[in-house]
């Protein structure tokens, strides 16, 4: 057990804690695009630089595509690079979201999740990272802003573990956890540098050992390339772990893949993603004093989805609701509920289960929506069934 | 008078090495191949080259095979500039932090990934005013997906989306002046080079490279497929375009505007346009209309250049 040092507190917003973060994981080029609620993080982080706190390169790029694309060259060059983004931002550098996990560049990048146009709405919900899932990224989602710091620094460990040398999103909800102020416990520039050194990128551009990037590959080839990134990105678990415990030495805070609440005999289990869930653990609380076995998952890693410790989690449970705040438009349910039917399915778990679509653009869920919601729970559980597979909650009708 | 500044003043000066290897897969008579040569017989220290998709692209990095015998990246199509400008980025801060050594960035792209889907991040490139020099290697369409048109292909020339039909001959627009929208970024450095002038070429993306900011090579790179002509003609037909100042040569440093080629004596535009399938149809009499106004902007475009040379561009 390392020495307990002093603790130090401060009231920052999320968008800051995101840039304290990356300051003081000495990030060397930093490339973005304004976009509301994310500007913040780069505007304190350019203040950084202008007034020589950070010895880094920030770009502002005339697009988010060539943000992301300037990042993609700069970690190939060898520098720890950062990025934020959001909503349309994160749309618009699509493309290359895909290029930058199979060609290996270890990015992190912040993304304070917004509504997509149209109609245009700057405020939270998930559909600009469901839109980004599937791109072979690592992607955290913080409950709070002590976890969108924590979980900044440590997706630098985590995207440049030479084990995974693979980009890492850290997802913040606009707004609800980008421009609320919180207390939270910040490291020294000394634990946060000892955490994270500057390791040199293996495959960096080196005229002296010169590579191709990002070749051209045929039928006879692609097929291979793009099984290993599957290779790869099924190390990130085993990888965050890793980082995981040793950053808990630094901070004494310990982050699992999932954050379960009220688990250990619950028969009703909610699970969700971002600010939502510290709102559900409290109302949960609430519940189990009165006697209701209810107990709530946060997703801490959403990819790769940690299908075993959901499996695990779910296996006992009566009653599985899962809070969806997008939609995948002529799908089967939102994306994290057909994640979870997926795994119980290949799990062998038959269980009664529902989405609950809720918060698109910025609609408050209230602590009073989280008690009707767990309320319809209890009963449903009562009669046995839900009335519905798909329930857009607090729609007006 | 050819470039300003001589680094090789005959082909003897020219270093041997080739770090564009041969046994690439571009065409037999491929200009672009002849222009990513000579380009590379510049370099002058620690290189890396960023390849926007194309042609280039394509034909050099196949896997398992490799035809750049430096770091040579490539991203996507539209991004080259934004992608080089994090390169070279990286490098000057690992430098500074002693993390890293300078390398000189070149960006290359083909007409469509400069003149169109590119041209958004090179114009952030230049106005960021990142140390790199882009090479735009001009074919004048979309040859690598099979001769569609661009906003560099020239009025008239028939393509597969511009085709010579009954009621529209070829296509109707006029070619991008994309080195005039590159000087409005008043970056130090802007050139236009053929590779029927290879010393010229080769001395210029040397004195590109030398220079402290953005700077940008238009070189000219006649297409066998696209252009429709035989593939032994490429050096001829390059050379023809400067001859007929279809596609003159100059160089602006600092806003001084230098024509590198004087073409006192231009022959016709016709030599140039005959040699080639895609204009073919300029010479049917309902299309004479046509080949007035390609011949109109010839001479237009001279002209400018040549007041240009003379009160420079920032007069």
């Amino acid at each position: 057990m390392s020495e307990l040092k002093q603790v130090r507190k401060i009231a920052l917003t999320g968008d800051e804690a995101v840039a304290y973060a990356a300051k003081q994981a000495d990030v060397d080029v930093i490339a973005a695009y304004p976009i509301t609620p994310q500007t913040i993080i780069v505007e304190r982080l350019s203040k950084y630089v202008a007034d020589g706190e950070l010895n880094a390169a920030f770009i502002q790029a005339e697009s988010e595509h060539s943000a992301i694309s300037i990042c993609l060259g700069a970690a190939l060059a060898g520098a720890r690079t950062f990025t934020s983004t959001a909503s349309q931002g994160l749309a618009l550098m699509h493309e290359v979201l895909h290029i930058a996990s199979s060609m290996r560049a270890p990015i992190v990048m912040a993304i304070a999740n917004r509504a997509l146009n149209s109609p245009l709405n700057i405020h939270c919900d998930h559909s600009d990272i469901m839109n980004a899932r599937d791109t072979g990224w690592v992607h955290l989602f913080a409950n709070n802003v002590q976890q969108a710091y924590d979980l900044t620094i440590m997706a630098f460990k985590i995207a440049e573990d030479p084990e995974l040398l693979l980009p890492v999103s850290v997802n913040l909800d606009g707004f609800i956890l980008t421009h609320s102020v919180e207390p939270l416990e910040v490291l020294s520039d000394e634990d946060v540098q000892s955490y994270i050194p500057h390791i040199p990128y293996p495959y960096r551009i080196d005229f002296d050992r010169p590579l191709a990037y990002g070749v051209m590959a045929l039928p006879d080839t692609y097929m291979e390339f793009r099984r290993q990134l599957y290779e790869v990105i099924i190390k990130a678990p085993k990888v965050f772990r890793k980082a995981s415990e040793s950053f808990s030495k630094i901070s004494g805070r310990l982050y699992n893949l999932i954050a379960p609440y009220f688990l250990e005999d619950a028969e009703i289990i909610v699970l969700a993603l971002g600010s939502t869930v510290e709102t559900l653990r409290y109302v949960a609380r609430k519940f189990r004093g009165r006697n209701v076995k209810i107990g709530v998952v946060g997703l801490t890693m959403y990819r790769p989805f940690p299908e075993k410790e959901i499996a695990d989690t779910l296996a006992n449970a009566k009653c599985v609701a899962v809070m969806d705040r997008a939609y995948s438009y002529g799908g089967v349910g939102g994306p994290l509920y057909t994640d979870i039917l997926s795994t119980l399915y290949k799990n062998g778990i038959r269980t009664m289960i529902a989405d609950f679509i809720y918060g698109l653009g910025g609609r408050d869920f209230k602590l009073t929506d989280a008690e009707e919601l767990f309320s319809k729970l209890v009963k449903s559980v009562e009669v046995g069934r839900f009335d519905q597979d798909i329930y857009w909650w607090g729609v007006r009708e | 008078m050819e470039s300003a500044q001589k680094y090789f003043k005959t082909i003897r000066d020219v270093p041997i090495e080739d770090y564009f290897a041969p046994g690439h897969r571009l065409c037999a008579g491929c200009g672009a191949s002849l222009a990513m040569k000579l380009a590379m017989k510049a370099i002058r220290m620690p290189t890396v080259v960023v390849n926007a998709t194309g042609c280039v692209e394509v034909s050099t990095s196949l896997f398992p095979y490799v035809s750049w015998r430096l770091p040579w990246v490539h991203v996507a199509f539209e991004n080259t500039a934004a992608v080089a400008s994090g390169i070279i980025e990286a490098f000057r801060i690992l430098e500074k932090k002693e993390r890293g050594k300078m390398h000189d960035v070149i960006a290359i792209a083909g007409d469509g990934g400069t003149f169109d889907i590119g041209l958004q991040a090179l114009s952030g490139a230049l106005e960021r005013n990142h140390k790199m020099l882009y090479i735009c290697y001009d074919n004048e369409a979309y040859m690598n997906t099979g001769i569609q048109r661009s906003g560099a292909t020239p009025t008239g020339a028939a393509t597969t989306t511009s085709p010579a039909g009954k009621v529209i001959p070829g296509k109707q627009e006029r070619k991008k002046d994309l080195i005039g929208i590159v000087l409005a970024h008043r970056i130090p450095y802007a050139a236009t080079a053929s590779i029927s002038h290879p010393l010229d070429f080769i001395n210029k993306v040397r004195r590109a490279l030398e220079i402290d900011g953005p700077t940008f090579i238009h070189v000219l790179t006649p297409c066998t497929l696209g252009w429709r002509y035989p593939p032994s003609q490429t050096i001829k037909i390059a050379r023809l375009a400067v001859e007929t100042r279809y596609f003159p040569i100059i160089e602006v440093e600092n806003g001084k505007v230098r024509i590198n080629i004087k073409v006192t004596k231009p022959r016709p535009l016709e030599e140039f346009l005959e040699a080639q399938g895609r204009f073919r149809h300029l010479f049917e009499p309902e299309n004479k209309h046509i080949l007035e106004i390609l011949k109109q902007q010839v001479e237009e475009n001279w002209n400018r250049l040549l007041k240009l040379e003379e009160i420079g561009l920032y007069a």
